[in-house]
């Protein structure tokens, strides 16, 4: 089991528009992508890995010339490991409006050829979903094997099954939820307002004026880091650990260790990540909400996925992502009578447990995945019937 | 194997093609068995991770559930049939569960360990409480905090309303329909909720 090794990053540029929920459509853009392992010759074998708020295409190995810069999902993609790509063709993919090489807020907007900056239009999950849509077509692959993601990114699995249901077999949603409650989109706003209110935001237009919103975009960040760890872990780590073994008597230095870690996490994220961007994705976790358009009915909104099969996995210690919404998920599941498979890990790291190596978790990933490559290597595709030796034995 | 007798019998009781919930499915092997042999569909529920995962590994859909918090993912008559094997004597809840069972199921099947099996009065009468094949924990240690009998059972389901479809005890692979509550280390019955017109 290792890595993957060294992988190139590749892009394709799409110069039909896309057209996005909110009525605009993104002209002449590009989407930054990751492959590994080789696409079968019939072509169902491919699974999509979709990123959450802070990563992008990058998901396993390493770029050339940086042995530090390991693929976010790292520990689950490669030769041997869970999602193996010695038997799977897998792709990352960086969602435009992200600051990862897709086009972005940063780049320049064909309208007026200036950077687009705040008038990046707004982006919505199921609109990532399209774009995802266009690069796997443009690939020659008709369906997914499976589609997996975790937060953010497990809303973007979900959504693969109600838009294009057709087009992916198995969806693999990990610390999810069918929407954000008001408490989450509560933090989210939070963070926007330090964003904005930075005196270097420029209403967005910083670029035109050198500087980046750093101080808005370390504070949003050290709010985000708090919610996704559990008060546990959080105790485990740093307790009330002083930096200087006493009390400083200080109110603006740093005294306690969580500080110390936070504002470190504050300064790292604000060195690499653009603010309008984080403006725009924690916008897209508000929006989604597949059951709005149902009067709130999840079940109806799930009734497209019937053919699907889930895997949904929560963590016991999760407050931003909790396992009830993971239930909730599941429930609407089984009220279709779709199939489903729900575990829930006894995890202590909280939202961020669905980034590390579990045993419990991963082993659950692995058994999952094997049952997919059974059927993908079995040339099974929808409509057709399981092939014999997927036949899942219980098929709601 | 008397295990996969029993097992068998069970799954006799199950109509072809059914959609079923099994409650405590353990690794699965009953679904699966279902699946394979009888047509059926659905979901298992188990806490166990070590179970969840060996459902898993066999295609059988599982959800990880604590059944002591109820069925409150589930729909009045949304299965055809729930199995509550082996598990209604390690539930806190006993009586809560037979009614979400008898809620969400339009029949509900349920074996426990009959503590009133010969064998354990034997064990009773020297003076110790039975370590048998059925009950193979010490006293101290067992998961098993309810312990009942075929008759006891009766009782609640009147006490429930439920109607008893079907009931017979099971010993070393084989149903016994004459004095159940003596000769089986098994109890096993087959009821459905008695306010509601029997199913064809």
């Amino acid at each position: 089991m290792g890595s993957i090794g060294v992988v190139q990053p590749q892009s394709r540029r799409f110069e039909q528009p896309l057209p996005l929920r909110s009525g605009a459509a993104l002209r002449d853009y590009t989407l930054v992508y990751e492959t590994y392992g080789t696409l079968n010759a019939n072509a169902s074998n491919a699974v999509l890995v979709c990123h959450a708020l802070n990563a992008g295409a990058h998901v396993a190995g390493v770029h050339a010339g940086n042995e530090n810069s390991e693929g976010w999902w790292d520990n689950l993609v490669g030769p041997g490991k869970p999602l193996d790509t010695e038997r799977f063709f897998v792709i990352g993919v960086n969602n435009p409006g992200s600051c990862f090489g897709s086009t972005g807020p940063m780049h320049v907007n064909p309208a007026n050829g200036k950077p687009y900056g705040a008038d990046f239009p707004v982006v919505t999950v199921e609109d990532w979903v399209d774009a995802q849509a266009r690069l796997i077509d443009a690939m020659g692959i008709r369906q997914l094997a499976a589609v997996i993601g975790g937060s953010l990114g497990g809303m973007q699995a979900m959504a693969w099954t109600l838009r294009h249901p057709q087009r992916v077999r198995h969806c693999i949603a990990v610390a999810a939820a069918p929407n954000l409650s008001a408490q989450n989109i509560a933090f989210n706003e939070v963070a926007r307002r330090a964003i904005i209110t930075d005196p270097d935001f420029h209403g967005g237009h910083y670029y035109a004026h050198g500087v980046v919103p750093a101080r808005g975009l370390r504070v949003a960040r050290m709010i985000g880091h708090i919610t996704y760890l559990s008060d546990d872990s959080m105790a485990a780590k740093f307790g009330r650990g002083l930096r200087n073994g006493s009390l400083g008597y200080s109110t603006h230095e740093i005294e306690f260790q969580i500080e110390s870690y936070l504002r470190y996490q504050g300064d790292k994220f604000s060195e690499y990540f653009d603010a309008n961007t984080y403006l725009l994705i924690t916008r897209a976790l508000d929006y989604f909400d597949p059951a709005l358009a149902h009067g709130g009915d999840l079940a109806a909104a799930f009734a497209p996925a019937k053919d699907n099969r889930f895997l949904v996995i929560s963590f016991t210690t999760d407050w931003r992502f909790a396992p009830e919404r993971s239930r909730e998920i599941v429930k609407a599941l089984v009220d279709n009578r779709i199939a489903v498979s729900y575990a829930e890990i006894d995890a202590p790291h909280g939202h961020d447990a669905f980034l590390l190596d579990d045993a419990r978790y991963h082993g659950v990933l692995r058994s999952y995945f094997e049952r997919v490559a059974l059927e993908a290597s079995a040339g099974h595709s929808k409509g057709g019937g399981d092939a014999p030796e997927m036949q899942s034995p219980v098929q709601p | 194997m008397s295990e996969r007798r029993d097992l068998e019998v069970i799954a006799g009781l199950v109509p072809h093609g059914s959609r079923v919930l099994d409650l405590g499915c353990g690794d699965g092997e009953l679904l699966a068995h279902l699946a394979a042999h009888r047509g059926c569909s659905g979901y298992g529920i188990e806490i166990a991770d070590g179970n969840v995962l060996r459902c898993v590994q066999r295609g059988v859909q599982v959800i990880q559930l604590n059944l002591e918090e109820g069925l409150a993912l589930f729909e009045d008559r949304s299965f055809d049939v729930v199995l509550q094997l082996d598990t209604l004597q390690h539930l806190r809840n006993t009586e809560h569960m037979l009614q979400e069972t008898a809620r969400v199921g339009r029949i509900g099947i349920v074996s426990f360990p009959n503590f009133a099996h010969w064998a354990n009065r034997l064990s009773v009468v020297r003076g110790r409480m039975p370590v048998t094949k059925t009950l193979p924990y010490q006293w101290y240690d067992t998961p098993n905090i309810r312990m009942g009998t075929f008759a006891d059972f009766e009782v609640l389901a009147r006490r429930n309303g439920l109607t008893v479809l079907d009931s017979f005890g099971l010993h070393d692979g084989a149903a016994l329909r004459r004095w159940p509550n003596l000769r089986a280390s098994v109890a096993v019955f087959k009821f459905e909720r008695g306010d509601v017109a029997p199913t064809a």
